[in-house]
């Protein structure tokens, strides 16, 4: 027996290496970034030389997963839930081109925004696409189900959408490991036009998804995860989903209701394994780790059927992560509290490390935009966004990746001025270089500050694909090079470089300014690195 | 037997190592486990918990809810405050003294002291001096764990063997500074019972 203790995240990845894995695709996003890294640090990755690089954004790891996929071969896509809006397109096509090989998507969910700027649900994404969705429960779970969802995935030729949460990516526990499997060989599709979504082919394509849907409701390899354990109590039934149902067993576990209870971890649900509940009890109680989707189409519209208790009607709160509490309270269990927190305690928001880069480059920028009161800087996702807190205040803006850009210049379009913009390095090349070919298109009067610290810094210090290649990327997309800076963002550099943002800020075109210093974190890592090397 | 432990801190102070070598010395023991990390934005100097279950039965959730927790190892004073809702009536709580300011409003030191000291059970220490006598700050983590390893139902030898196997990759320098930390710190907190 193999045992081994691994975070939700790295149980899917030894998973997906354990079922013959060819290349895994992502790009860095709390609470995703684990998967990709293990499989680097994976000697058994390595061995089998399984394709393990960063990709510039979510889009870009979709689609070379798909062409991996296209090749007879085994691809994960692993990503946060907004990096799949960044990836919809293919990941909603791909739902009509079919796959190949097995291709297996993670979405790893961030209820309650520990991370992140929204709580979206990524269940709705497979429920849009018509394709299956696993929601594992647990450590285990997340290990076992990988080989399902690679076997379903090849059997009906469709992506798999693979659902986790916050809770279950960084948690441990240990988890039993199987043989390894051999890696697939390469075998292109029989039909030359599978993967041809012209209207006349994706209409027949689309006709098809829709019947397999229908089809995958009664797929065992599915069906037998969403596990009916009955009980003497009629009055109140229990569905609970994914990480809900530990919440759910841990309240339950020393106490005799009796409640039937039906544990929901794969997806599309069939219309008999929620009639286990409906037809024996009066009512049901929902629990579902981010947003109300069972509990909604439990109810539909008219919501005159059986009683359903959850997060629409209050039961559970509307928003947010649940924890064992919440759940305790949904079922009418008292549960006892510790102290009151004291009034003592502040609050400790994130804050720049000392000596970090961006510091010295905001500093620099609120001086040079002082002098202008309607002066607004939009910004994006980064380390870099802290730049919208004390002392900074700087950032008025944190949306998207890539935003930044493409704000300043609609602001700029609209008369702001000065209109300009903060992106890392790592941000600009997953979604800024476009916009700001848009910028030079359009001869935009905006400053780009591109915060380089030459690494993808939030999640951790992965690598970056800017790095070294900033200023040959804005001259390419046509920039001026004259209104390509490249500033030390040091203290001892304060004044040049707020003389350089004002010289840039005041003219009028497309200007960048790199803002290139190392993140003091991966310096530190590189310096201990080689010295451990020496 | 269970023990829920609550590990808390600031960002970068070396949480995930307690979480990590007590992990290591469960599974000799044959326990059940379940680690939870904070992992991403609170890292850059935000306040960071983990929390941390052992039994000899199978652990449902991977969260421990209010009121239940065993222990609190904190490295930092007022965050140890933080998660006194967690902490049954019986519970400890055993955290350094040293504080890491680095917000504009952090209270009177002593004031949190004088908080921490209102919970029933609880062991206080300057974790960063006891670690640089065993020889680097670095190690107050460990010391930490030494004096909460008491309250945790693992033999002190397997705590002990956790440390070697956690720490090996970094040398036989670094085991023996982190050897030394945990077991005063395992000292200091029976002398002060």
């Amino acid at each position: 027996m193999n045992n081994k203790l691994l975070l939700g995240d790295e149980a899917i990845a030894q998973a997906a290496l354990d079922a013959g894995l060819s290349g895994m695709f992502a790009y860095p996003g709390t609470p995703s970034t684990e998967i990709m890294e293990y499989i680097q640090a994976s000697e058994q990755a390595a061995i089998r030389k399984v394709h393990r690089t960063w990709s510039a954004n979510e889009k870009t790891a979709m689609e070379m997963a798909l062409g991996m996929s296209y090749s007879g071969k085994r691809a994960m896509v692993a990503m946060k839930h907004v990096g799949l809006n960044v990836a919809a397109d293919a990941f909603i096509n791909s739902a009509l081109t079919g796959v190949n090989g097995g291709l297996v998507v993670v979405s790893a969910d961030d209820p309650s925004m520990h991370s992140s700027q929204n709580e979206q649900d990524s269940r709705f994404y497979a429920k849009f696409a018509s394709v299956p969705c696993f929601e594992p429960s647990n450590q285990q779970e997340a290990y076992n189900m990988v080989f399902d969802a690679f076997e379903i995935s090849e059997k009906y030729r469709l992506p798999v959408l693979y659902r986790i949460t916050t809770r279950l990516a960084h948690s441990r526990a240990a988890t039993q490991l199987r043989l390894p499997m051999e890696e697939k060989q390469l075998q292109l599709p029989q039909d030359p036009l599978q993967f041809v979504l012209l209207p006349v082919i994706a209409r027949k394509k689309y006709r098809t998804l829709l019947e397999t849907s229908e089809t995958l409701r009664y797929e065992n390899r599915l069906g037998k995860y969403n596990v009916f354990r009955d009980g003497k109590n009629r009055e109140m039934g229990i569905i609970a989903c994914g990480i809900a149902y530990n919440y759910l067993i841990e309240n339950l576990k020393d106490r005799d209701d009796n409640f039937p209870i039906l544990k929901i971890t794969t997806y599309p649900v069939s219309t008999d394994t929620v009639k286990d509940i409906t037809d024996r009890c009066h009512s049901v109680l929902v629990l579902e780790e981010g947003a109300p989707m069972i509990e909604e189409s439990l109810r539909g519209v008219l919501d005159e059927g059986i009683r359903v208790y959850g997060r629409l009607d209050g039961t559970v709160p509307h928003d947010g992560e649940l924890n064992p509490s919440i759940v305790a309270k949904s079922l009418g269990i008292g549960t006892p509290r510790g102290k009151h927190v004291s009034p003592l305690v502040k609050n400790r928001p994130p804050s720049f490390c000392k000596g970090c880069g961006h510091a010295d480059m905001f500093n620099a920028l609120n001086e040079a935009i002082g002098t202008y009161p309607d002066g607004r800087v939009f910004s994006d996702i980064g380390c870099y966004t802290l730049g919208a807190l004390p002392p900074y205040n700087s950032i008025i803006s944190c949306v998207d990746m890539g935003a930044s850009v493409t704000m300043a210049v609609g602001a700029a379009e609209a008369g702001l001025f000065p209109s300009v913009c903060v992106i890392g390095d790592s941000t600009f090349t997953h979604s800024g270089m476009t916009g700001l070919l848009d910028a030079v298109i359009r001869n935009s009067p905006v400053t780009v500050i591109i915060s380089d610290n030459s690494t993808t810094g939030m999640t951790g210090g992965q690598d970056s694909h800017a790095t070294g290649r900033l200023r040959e990327i804005c001259k390419g997309i046509g920039v001026d090079a004259e209104h390509i800076r490249e500033i030390v963002p040091l203290q001892k550099n304060h004044e040049d470089n707020v003389r350089i943002m004002q010289e840039e800020i005041r003219y009028n075109g497309v200007s960048v300014i790199i803002a290139a210093r190392e993140c003091i974190q991966t310096a530190a890592k590189r310096k201990k690195q080689s010295s451990n090397l020496a | 037997m269970k023990s829920d432990i609550i590990i808390s801190g600031v960002g970068g102070q070396g949480i995930l190592s307690i979480a990590g070598i007590t992990g290591l010395a469960a599974l000799a023991n044959n326990m059940y486990l379940k680690q939870s990390e904070v992992h991403g934005m609170s890292q850059r100097g935000g306040d960071v918990q983990s929390h941390f279950r052992l039994s000899d039965k199978p652990i449902a959730s991977d969260l421990i809810p209010f009121g239940k927790a065993d222990l609190i190892i904190s490295i930092e004073p007022m965050e140890a405050l933080r998660y006194l809702p967690w902490l049954s009536n019986s519970g400890w709580v055993v955290t350094n003294s040293v504080p890491v300011i680095n917000i504009p409003n952090y209270p009177e030191v002593d004031r949190i002291i004088g908080e921490i000291k209102k919970v029933k059970n609880s062991i206080i220490l300057d974790a960063d001096t006891v670690a640089r006598e065993a020889g680097s700050v670095k190690a107050g983590n460990v010391v930490i764990l030494g004096a909460a390893s008491p309250h945790i139902d693992i033999p002190f030898s397997d705590m002990e063997q956790a440390v070697e196997t956690f720490f090996k990759k970094k040398g036989n320098d670094i085991v023996a500074l982190n050897l030394k930390a945990l077991r005063a710190g395992r000292k200091l907190s029976q002398n002060l019972k």
